[in-house]
C-alpha cells in the first residue's frame, strides 16, 4: 500500500469483483447464522465505492481511505457497515504524514482497536476481528502479501469452530459452531484481494 | 424540522420499517403530539436493515434541545445508531442517548416520561428499568 494513485482505482475494482463473485456465498454463510444479507450488503457498499473511484483516485491515500470508510458506513447497512467503515476511517485518520509503510504499521493496530470498540468485541468471538488481528500480526512482522493473505484465510477458517459471542449469530449459542463467520469470510476475501493486488503490482 | 426545547425527543430504529412505524403509532397514541418523535427502518434498497443516513435524519427530525432518546431493535441498529450519533455536530451528539431497553415498551415508557417534561437522563433511566 504505497499510495500510488494509479493503483487505487484498480484495487477498488478488484475488491468489487471479488465481493460480487462471492456475494451469494457470503449470503449463504450469513443465512446459516445471521440474517442472510451480508453478501448483498457488501456488494451494495462496493458498488458505491466503485462509483466514486475517480474522485478517490485523485485524493491522497489517507483521505481516500477515510472517504471509502464513510461511503461504506452510509451504504452497507447492517453491522458490517460501521465495522468496515470504522476500520478505514480510522486508518485514514491515523495515516496522515510519515512514510507509507511506517504509517500502515502504526495505523492498522489502532484502527483494529477502534473496530473492536465499535463492535464491543475481542479476539475469539467469531467475528471479522479474528481475521483483522491475524492480518495485523503479519503486517507488524512485515510478512509478504502472500503470507498475510494466507494468515487471513486461516483465521477465517478458525472461526468455524468458534461459538459466536457477538452479533445475531450469538443468539444461536452452540448452534453457531460449525459455520464460518460471514464477516470473517468477507474480511479474508478482501485481504486476499488486496494482497494479491499489491503482490502483482510489486512484481510489475 | 421541529424545534422543541421542553420535551425529550424519541427516535425509533428498527430493521423493519413496519415495526418502527407501528411502534411510533403506539407512542403517538400514548402521548399525542407532546413529544417530538421520528422513526426509521430498512436498508438503502428498501429491504430489512438499518442505515446511518436515515438515522441521522430521524434524529434531526425529532430534535429537541432537551435531547433525544434512541430505541433500537437488533445489533446492527445499535451500531448504526452509534455511528449516526458520531456524525452529528458534537454539541448535539452529547445530547443523544441510545436506550438499552425493549423497543416497544421502552419507547412508550420513555415517551410517557418525556411528555411529563423529564430530563433526558430520567427518560432513559425509566426505559432502561425495563431491561432484565
Amino acid at each position: 500500500m504505497d499510495g500510488d494513485r494509479s493503483t487505487l482505482a484498480g484495487l477498488i475494482e478488484a475488491c468489487r469483483e471479488a465481493i460480487a463473485a462471492n456475494a451469494e456465498h457470503l449470503c449463504a454463510l450469513d443465512r446459516a447464522i445471521g440474517d442472510g444479507d451480508h453478501g448483498t450488503n457488501m456488494k451494495r457498499g462496493c458498488e458505491a465505492v466503485y462509483a466514486e473511484r475517480g474522485e478517490l483516485d485523485a485524493m491522497p491515500l489517507p483521505r481516500a481511505l477515510e472517504r471509502i470508510g464513510m461511503t461504506l458506513v452510509m451504504t452497507v447497512g447492517g453491522a458490517a457497515g460501521p465495522l468496515y467503515g470504522t476500520l478505514l476511517i480510522e486508518m485514514g485518520r491515523r495515516m496522515e504524514g510519515g512514510r507509507a509503510k511506517d504509517r500502515l504499521a502504526h495505523a492498522l493496530p489502532e484502527a483494529v482497536e477502534a473496530v473492536a470498540r465499535r463492535g464491543r468485541s475481542q479476539a475469539g468471538e467469531k467475528t471479522l476481528l479474528d481475521v483483522l488481528y491475524a492480518v495485523q500480526s503479519e503486517v507488524l512482522k512485515q510478512e509478504t502479501p502472500a503470507r498475510i493473505a494466507a494468515a487471513a484465510g486461516m483465521a477465517a477458517r478458525d472461526t468455524i469452530a468458534m461459538k459466536a459471542m457477538r452479533g445475531r449469530a450469538s443468539f444461536l449459542g452452540d448452534r453457531s459452531i460449525g459455520h464460518m463467520d460471514p464477516g470473517a469470510c468477507s474480511c479474508a476475501l478482501l485481504t486476499d484481494t488486496i494482497c494479491r493486488y499489491i503482490g502483482e503490482s510489486q512484481l510489475a | 424540522m421541529k424545534v422543541n426545547g421542553a420535551h425529550v425527543g424519541i427516535v425509533i430504529v428498527s430493521h423493519s420499517p413496519l415495526i418502527a412505524r407501528g411502534t411510533a403509532d403506539m407512542v403517538r397514541q400514548m402521548v399525542g403530539d407532546s413529544v417530538p418523535l421520528a422513526w426509521c427502518g430498512g436498508n438503502a434498497d428498501g429491504g430489512l436493515g438499518t442505515n446511518v443516513g436515515d438515522i441521522v435524519e430521524a434524529i434531526s427530525s425529532a430534535w429537541s434541545e432537551a435531547g433525544v432518546a434512541v430505541f433500537v431493535d437488533l445489533g446492527g441498529a445499535e451500531t448504526n445508531s452509534e455511528m449516526a450519533i458520531e456524525m452529528l455536530e458534537p454539541a448535539r451528539a452529547r445530547r443523544v442517548l441510545i436506550c438499552n431497553a425493549p423497543l416497544v415498551e421502552g419507547a412508550v415508557m420513555a415517551a410517557a416520561e418525556a411528555s411529563g417534561g423529564a430530563a433526558l437522563a430520567r427518560v432513559v433511566a425509566t426505559a432502561e428499568e425495563l431491561s432484565p
